[in-house]
């Protein structure tokens, strides 16, 4: 059982036992355009929620992610370093960015769910 | 007045169409107190014929040395200019355009650019370069920051054979980021121990030139490897490229980073600038780098094209967290670099590289045989150091005054070292004549008498 | 892929050049040496052995090789290149005729001072002329670019704010800022905090005072700003900065809007660096070389870098080391003294203009500007009231719904002959297009322009996306895929695999 949650900077973490997997959402993906890089965490860095955690870059844009929760990096997608076009094709599965730990599972509570975030990026689009 | 092409009639049915009675009608946004009633205190305009006469006299100050004897170097290189590349960077379409924002309308920068980017990393022997910094002491501070980036250390080491003006720029430019500086200073004849004893853990880079400020050589390779097995980078600084047609190349003794000046391929002296600065990396510190890339790609049709790319790395994108803060670079001085190398060829480029050195060594025999002078390079590419008996910047005075630029005394860039101030650079490069060596020797001995 | 439509790939005049890597013999070379003396080696055994890997071309080669490429350019020299705060003005060759003399553009940086009065008397007197423009007392000469003067000009402020014993923290920067402006702060040590803008495109006064503390350094404006519009509060802005013990520094990218006619001393302005290569004609060369002296008041003149040049009783002198200084010089930006090739052309375009001439320019730029405005206003969507100063802002507002971007419009634009203006900057309006027409475009010239983009316009709302979205059509190369060229690197020529490899 596995449940995905969202954040309003467009990252989505999906929790499976203590490990959550992190990536970008399909709106954040259109938005950015063609992914060009994506630079990744080290296994071992450690995050406080909001922390500066990868950066995903277009031809024009550079965009900071940021750690949906507090936890560590337990790995990281190497398979962006060389198809990133992963991003654009599957952002919420193959395009997924880097697995942490979850400290703090208290800190998923405030955030959305796949029906309150797509109300919320329904309202950025009007 | 030459420049404007708008008459006064233009400007009345203009200002109509805007639908304003008078031009302070558009100035309307500027306080009244700070808008000037009429001209500032200047010339009013003038004709060609006038600028030109007095930038003829201004000319006229100064000793050109394409009329005397030259011998001057230390970080900036006389050579001969074939004809055809200063009338190619005046071409119009390359002088006048703007950088390459839209490239299908700039395939000419950006093919240039992009034989630029190769030329540079081939001679110094790199993976990737980029399409130019300001110049050799601005490139070298970039490389250290770079460095301070890769390694995420903070601790910089500068060979006290490094450029004192790059060594003062790095310093500068250093400090406002937290980064500290160890930097030896030269022996009294130029020397310094070895760099390798003061890399520890905590080093960011070591920065090195080749061949060094007093003209020495050096294999690179030891310090290469000591800097590799302390996890810091090593920062190679070549201040003439022309030794890159002669002399073993950074990149194949281990260099991470080659930092130089361009100016001797295609650009004059011109008193200090604008010059080019070189920055060419390996292919795996690619994203640290500053600076300008192109890069090949396809158009529509599946033509070969060439565009700016990896932009995310510069200001105009990444603002506060970009690689570095420039924008405008050296384009048409590379430009320059590019024609001159294309001209010189690879069997050229060896020749003028090998025509300086053995140039530079007939005239070290020479000096060395003039008494009060001694060479005191074992090594060198096409400069020297010599000891004089006397102090070197009056000896350089003298030669001036008959009409000879000698050399560079080493207290026009070390004032605050007396023991430094017998010591003279000697430059000579292929336009050193004969006759040009022989007025050095003769003058030399009269002044050393 | 379409197949070209002749045996060449070459349409007329346009001609296709391969890298010059891919043509030659390296046993050629366009340059004809004497030979190499006979001498000992005193290279210490580190001689560079091997092919280097550089191509080999006859003068004729090298002449078609780059004349080709030439034409593959757009340049302010064929025609209309409107790219907001760029300045890209007519060039005189004038300039370059003079930075070519004898005496001039041959000198070494280290000839004794004795043998080089001319050239200190130039950049004295380049120096004369920028001050007394910008009514301020004082000037950096050496920055080789407008980043590097910003950089320059905030190392200045920082050093004159630790010598009051607190260097502070952080420097305002309005969101609308050249992106150099952060960058430059953030290599000066500083954090970067932005200020926001009002309704009408200016700095929001209130909010700029609520961000001032004793934690700031500096505030960073363009002026006019990347909006085309003069701050009307400067004279505030500079009270309320001053008020807290900060500087104000001026990003002088915009100066050619009011050269002659307002100086930025007067506006309390403590440092602004200038683009010589914009406002005083020096060509952008492609992308290069500038300069960009930054001139001081009087409170941060003791702190500016060395060198600088001095009048003494014996001639003209170079500062070049902080003893010789009766100031405290923060340190060195650059090697040597300077852009001196690029002063000597700007010295030559002011003296060309006069003070007459160059009152002239401000206003007939912001005449030109103000022509396009209203030229283009009812088809365009202007995205502030006029009048601009000397370039004019749009957003892409009349584009709604059409299904063509601000880049489509500037690729029709380059078919129709134009260059096209500024796309996606500044970044506080939606699709941006500035427009800078500069004082040396003729009226006809603007007419042309106008009608052009007005009939873009009117063909994008009449649904001829598709038309849009496959231009250019008539350049050498067409749209160039910028996605590929970054996912996939290929920065430098290599040579083909052996044949063995790449046989299929």
């Amino acid at each position: 059982m596995s449940d995905t949650y969202y954040t309003r900077d467009h990252e989505w973490i999906r929790v499976d036992g203590d490990i959550g997997t992190v990536g970008i959402s399909e709106y954040a993906q259109e938005q950015l355009g063609d992914v060009v890089f994506v630079e990744l965490p080290e296994p071992g860095k450690a995050f406080d929620q909001g922390d500066e955690a990868a950066v995903v870059e277009s031809v024009k844009a550079a965009s900071e992610i940021y750690a949906p929760i507090t936890g560590a990096v337990v790995e990281a997608n190497g398979d962006l370093d060389d198809d990133p076009s992963k991003v654009n094709a599957d952002a919420e599965g193959d395009g997924w960015f880097f697995r942490m730990t979850v400290a703090d599972p208290a800190e998923l509570e405030d955030m959305m769910d796949g029906n309150a975030y797509k109300a919320y990026v329904a309202e950025l689009d009007d | 007045m030459r420049y404007l092409p708008l008459t006064d009639r233009d400007r009345r049915d203009m200002l109509a169409a805007i639908g304003v009675a008078g031009i302070d009608d558009l100035f309307r946004d500027v306080p009244p107190a700070v808008r000037l009633d009429g001209p500032v205190d200047l010339p009013p305009h003038q004709g060609e014929m006038a600028v030109e006469r007095a930038f003829a006299a201004w000319a006229g100050q100064n000793l050109s040395p394409g009329r005397a004897p030259s011998f001057l170097g230390a970080g900036a290189y006389r050579h001969h200019i074939p004809a055809i590349a200063d009338h190619l960077i005046q071409r119009g379409e390359f002088l006048t355009a703007y950088t390459p924002y839209q490239p299908e309308v700039s395939q000419g920068t950006l093919q240039y650019l992009f034989e630029f980017q190769t030329q540079v990393a081939l001679i110094t022997g790199m993976e990737v370069a980029n399409a130019s910094m300001y110049d050799g002491a601005t490139a070298t501070s970039e490389a250290v920051l770079m460095a301070g980036r890769v390694t995420r250390r903070n601790r910089v080491v500068l060979s006290a054979g490094l450029h004192p003006h790059y060594r003062e720029v790095a310093r500068t430019n250093l400090g406002y980021l937290g980064m500290e500086t160890v930097a030896p200073e030269p022996d009294d004849d130029g020397g310094e121990a070895d760099l390798a004893a003061l890399v520890d853990d905590a080093t960011a880079c070591v920065v090195v030139q080749n061949p060094d400020f007093f003209g020495r050589l050096h294999d690179l390779s030891a310090l290469a490897a000591a800097c590799q097995a302390a996890g810091a980078l090593l920062v190679c600084a070549v201040t003439e490229v022309v030794s890159l047609g002669a002399v073993k190349a950074p990149g194949d003794m281990g260099a991470d980073i080659v930092a130089a000046e361009g100016q001797s391929l295609g650009n004059g002296t011109g008193f200090g600038g604008p010059h080019v600065g070189l920055l060419a990396v390996r292919q795996k510190h690619l994203r640290q780098m500053p600076g300008r890339l192109v890069g090949e790609t396809a158009d529509a049709d599946g033509r070969r094209g060439y565009v700016l790319t990896l932009s995310t790395r510069e200001q105009h994108i990444r603002r506060e967290k970009a690689t570095s803060n420039i924008c405008t670079n050296s384009g048409l001085c590379a430009l320059a670099f590019n024609i001159h190398l294309t001209l010189l060829g690879e069997r050229g480029f060896r020749h003028l590289a090998a025509l300086n050195h053995a140039t530079a060594a007939g005239l070290a025999d020479r000096l060395a045989a003039v008494d009060g002078v001694t060479v005191l390079n074992d090594t060198f590419f096409n400069e020297f150091t010599v000891r004089l008996a006397k102090p070197a910047g009056a000896v350089v005075e003298a030669l001036a005054d008959r009409g000879i630029l000698g050399g560079v005394p080493v207290s026009r860039l070390y004032p605050d070292r007396p023991d430094l101030a017998d010591l003279m650079l000697v430059a000579a490069t292929e336009t050193v004549t004969e006759d040009d060596a022989d007025r050095l020797c003769a003058a030399l001995k009269e002044v050393l008498a | 892929m379409s197949a070209p439509e002749t045996f060449t790939g070459n349409r007329g005049l346009q001609l296709e050049e391969p890298l010059t890597f891919e043509t030659g013999d390296p046993a050629l070379s366009a340059v004809d040496l004497p030979p190499v003396p006979e001498a000992p080696d005193r290279l210490g055994g580190l001689a560079r052995e091997g092919e280097i890997g550089l191509p080999g071309l006859s003068e004729p080669q090298v002449m078609r090789h780059y004349l080709r490429l030439s034409q593959k350019n757009y340049a302010i020299d064929a025609g209309f290149y409107p790219l907001g705060s760029c300045t890209m003005k007519h060039n005189p060759r004038l300039n370059e005729k003079v930075a070519r003399l004898p005496g001039l553009g041959d000198l070494h940086p280290l000839q004794p001072v004795s043998t080089v009065q001319g050239a200190l008397a130039v950049m004295d007197a380049c120096a004369h002329w920028l001050k007394t423009l910008t009514g301020m007392p004082a000037v950096a000469m050496s920055p080789a670019a407008g980043a590097h003067g910003e950089l320059t000009g905030l190392m200045t402020i920082r050093a004159a704010l630790e010598a009051a014993g607190d260097a502070r923290a952080k420097v305002l920067v309005p969101e609308s800022a050249h992106g150099t402006n952060p960058a430059s702060a953030h290599f000066c040590g500083y954090g970067v905090e932005s200020i926001p803008a009002n309704d009408r495109g200016r700095v929001d006064l209130a909010a700029f005072k609520d961000k001032l503390g004793g934690d700031v350094a500096a505030v960073m404006l363009t002026n006019p700003n990347t909006c085309g519009l003069f701050e009307d509060e400067i004279l505030e802005i500079a009270e309320a900065i001053h008020g807290i013990g900060g500087y104000f520094y001026c990003d002088g990218a915009n100066f050619n809007a009011i050269v002659g006619r307002v100086r930025p001393g007067d506006l309390g302005i403590d440092c602004m660096h200038l683009n010589l290569h914009k406002t005083f004609s020096t060509p952008h060369g492609g992308g290069g070389p500038g300069s960009g002296p930054v001139v001081l008041s009087a409170p941060l003149a003791p702190f500016a870098p060395l060198p600088y040049v001095v009048h003494g009783p014996d001639g003209f002198r170079l500062v070049e080391h902080a003893a010789d200084s009766d100031g405290r010089p923060f340190g060195r930006v650059k090697g040597f003294h300077g852009q001196f090739g690029v002063f000597v052309r700007a010295l030559a375009y002011m003296m060309s203009m006069g003070s007459d001439g160059l009152r002239q320019v401000s206003e007939d730029a912001v005449l030109n500007a103000n022509y396009l405005l209203a030229g283009l206003k009812d088809d365009l969507s202007p995205s502030f009231d006029g009048p601009c100063m000397h370039e004019v802002l749009f957003d892409d507002h009349f584009l709604r719904n059409t299904g063509v971007s601000t880049l489509d419009m500037a690729k029709a634009l380059i078919d129709e002959g134009f260059h096209p203006m500024t796309m996606y900057f500044p970044l506080v309006v939606h699709g941006a297009l500035l427009m800078e027409p500069t004082e040396t475009e003729s009226k006809e010239t603007l007419d042309l322009f106008i009608a052009t983009v007005r009939d873009l316009a009117r063909r994008a709302k009449a649904g001829e996306a598709d038309s849009f979205h496959a231009a250019p059509r008539l350049t050498p190369r067409r749209r160039l895929d910028e996605t590929l060229a970054a996912r996939k690197p290929v920065l430098r020529w290599t040579p083909p695999a052996p044949a063995a490899d790449a046989a299929d």
